[in-house]
């Protein structure tokens, strides 16, 4: 190696070790306030409690915005899973025109401005006579989750063996039985690694929740934002390191089904 | 089933995602166009011609403009070598950069616009930094101010422009490079000659993420930045929400669907002729 090329790599080492320190930056700052015993954001804190934690139980609508953000973001993530995997099914087996720009029109959602489509699906929603703000909840998130198990999906149903179906059904098996004991299991990892992902993206969203929230109906980051606003203290860090965990949970599911790298896919 | 659904039929199973995304996503877009360019007595574009001849949004469209190439430049400096270094690396540093990357990615916008709220204060840890190295004599804050908002924005939409390119260089047979060493071609040569051509439909999708990700960023300006610098989101979102002004919030919601779309378009245009010809 030349002196310049030496001089490059520890370039790019030492932007990359910055880079992970940039990255992580917000999430480690959030976590040591969380344990703070100061009222203020002072970092390293004073000292070190709990006292966070215990205030959040009794945080007026904290736990109701907590409990509609996990009800939408499982049940949106159910539906997208079933919609797209029938659909992705068509897309790797059938032979029809137009699968590509399919695919595009699925993941479209996601490279839209959120609140664009937020805008359009409150007046649209309101024109077809959806008033109801869960409902409408739910059938928006639908929307925002389907695009995050699109290519999961169907990378993994591209590499399914579909006379494996046959096999089953010359084995004895009925067709859902075949679809059941064959294909569900064989689609396993790829449901649970985007499912968790997509479900992560529907309690995060903000952009969108926004529009369909009323005084009973809110999501936790129309709830949290709400609180940053009114009294910003480290409370709202103590929620935001509950949600950080989440997120670390997700990742170590996904590199144990998947593998990192394959998360890192784009 | 298979056998039901011959496959040229196959279209069936696809229908009910389509249909879905047709009645409660496109066509909610389709309706929220149509009435910005249909008025009581036919087509009309007088919303726009209103909204263009107000010199303030100008400054919005300004504002949103500069943040985003400001947010772009920031994260493809930073980004370029951490792909690259990403493709090479190998064990722990492989997984540090990776968790770096995708941890972030699923850890939602108010989490992080809070933390950057903390970080940003003039007691908060780049101040101390700055100061502790002597570049700043006394603490100053960055929270409210464009330099603040930019450091918040590139960090959360990192990731987006690490990910493409990273997707492209991990491709890059390395022989390809020795070869062009052997031949000897510099290093800086070889970099313009071989990576940077190969790697350029990674940094376009990667640049064009990035770019309309910080045009249509809402929640971030809104907490680093506060009411009195407007852009495009931020301003769709509070006529709406606040200023209960539907027709303004309609004409920037139009303007800013239009600039998102012309940029994913764009690009994915741009990167594919780059592509056939590298």
């Amino acid at each position: 190696m030349t002196a310049i090329e030496k001089a490059t790599t520890a370039l790019i080492w030492t932007i990359a070790s910055l880079a992970v320190i940039f990255l992580m930056a917000p999430l480690v700052i959030t976590v040591a306030v969380s344990f703070g015993d100061s009222t203020v954001f002072s970092l390293p804190p004073p000292g070190w409690s709990f006292r966070w934690y215990e205030r959040l139980p009794a945080t007026r609508g904290l736990a109701a915005s907590l409990w509609t953000s996990v009800q939408i973001a499982g049940l949106s993530t159910l539906l997208a899973l079933i919609l797209v995997t029938l659909c992705a099914i068509a897309l790797v087996r059938g032979t029809f025109p137009g699968r590509e720009a399919i695919t595009t029109f699925l993941i479209s959602p996601l490279m839209l401005p959120g609140l664009v489509v937020g805008i359009a699906m409150l007046q649209g929603f309101r024109a077809f006579g959806l008033r109801d703000t869960w409902t409408s909840l739910l059938v928006a998130h639908v929307v925002i989750t389907m695009p995050y198990v699109v290519r999961t999906v169907l990378a993994a149903l591209s590499l399914f063996d579909f006379t494996l179906i046959e096999a089953a059904r010359t084995l004895g098996c009925s067709y859902l039985q075949a679809i059941r004991k064959v294909l569900v299991p064989a689609l396993a990892p790829a449901f649970l690694t985007s499912g968790m992902f997509a479900f992560l993206a529907s309690m995060d969203n903000y952009p969108i929740s926004i529009f369909f929230t009323d005084a009973w109906t809110k999501t936790l980051p129309i709830q949290m934002l709400q609180l940053v606003e009114e009294r910003p203290d480290p409370m709202i860090a103590a929620v935001s390191t509950l949600l950080i965990l989440l997120a670390v949970l997700a990742m170590i599911i996904g590199d144990r089904l998947v593998g990192l790298k394959r998360l890192a896919d784009f | 089933m298979m056998r039901f659904l011959p496959r040229d039929r196959m279209l069936w199973l696809a229908a009910p995602a389509l249909l879905y995304l047709a009645f409660f996503y496109a066509l909610p877009l389709i309706y929220l166009l149509g009435r910005s360019v249909i008025g009581p007595n036919g087509p009309t574009l007088s919303l726009f011609a209103g909204f263009f001849a107000d010199e303030y949004n100008w400054r919005v469209i300004g504002n949103t403009l500069r943040i985003a190439l400001l947010v772009t430049l920031v994260s493809l400096v930073i980004g370029y070598p951490v792909a690259l270094a990403l493709a090479r690396a190998r064990g722990l540093a492989q997984v540090m950069l990776l968790t770096a990357i995708i941890l972030p990615l699923s850890v939602g916008v108010v989490v992080k616009a809070f933390a950057w709220q903390i970080v940003l204060r003039r007691d908060g840890a780049i101040a101390k930094l700055l100061v502790a190295t002597g570049i700043w004599d006394e603490p100053q804050r960055l929270l409210f101010t464009e330099p603040g908002l930019v450091i918040g924005a590139a960090n959360v939409f990192l990731p987006f422009m690490i990910l493409p390119i990273y997707s492209v260089v991990k491709l890059i047979d390395p022989r390809l490079s020795e070869a062009g060493a052997t031949l000897g071609a510099s290093p800086f040569y070889r970099f313009r000659k071989i990576i940077l051509p190969l790697t350029m439909p990674g940094l376009i999708s990667g640049m064009a993420f990035v770019f309309s990700l910080s045009v249509s960023m809402f929640v971030i300006p809104s907490l680093l930045m506060g009411d009195r610098f407007q852009t495009l989101a931020t301003l769709t979102g509070r006529s709406f929400l606040l200023m209960r002004n539907e027709a303004l919030g309609s004409a920037t919601a139009v303007v800013l669907l239009v600039l998102a779309v012309s940029i994913v378009v764009g690009s994915t245009i741009l990167s594919r002729r780059i592509g056939r010809m590298a």
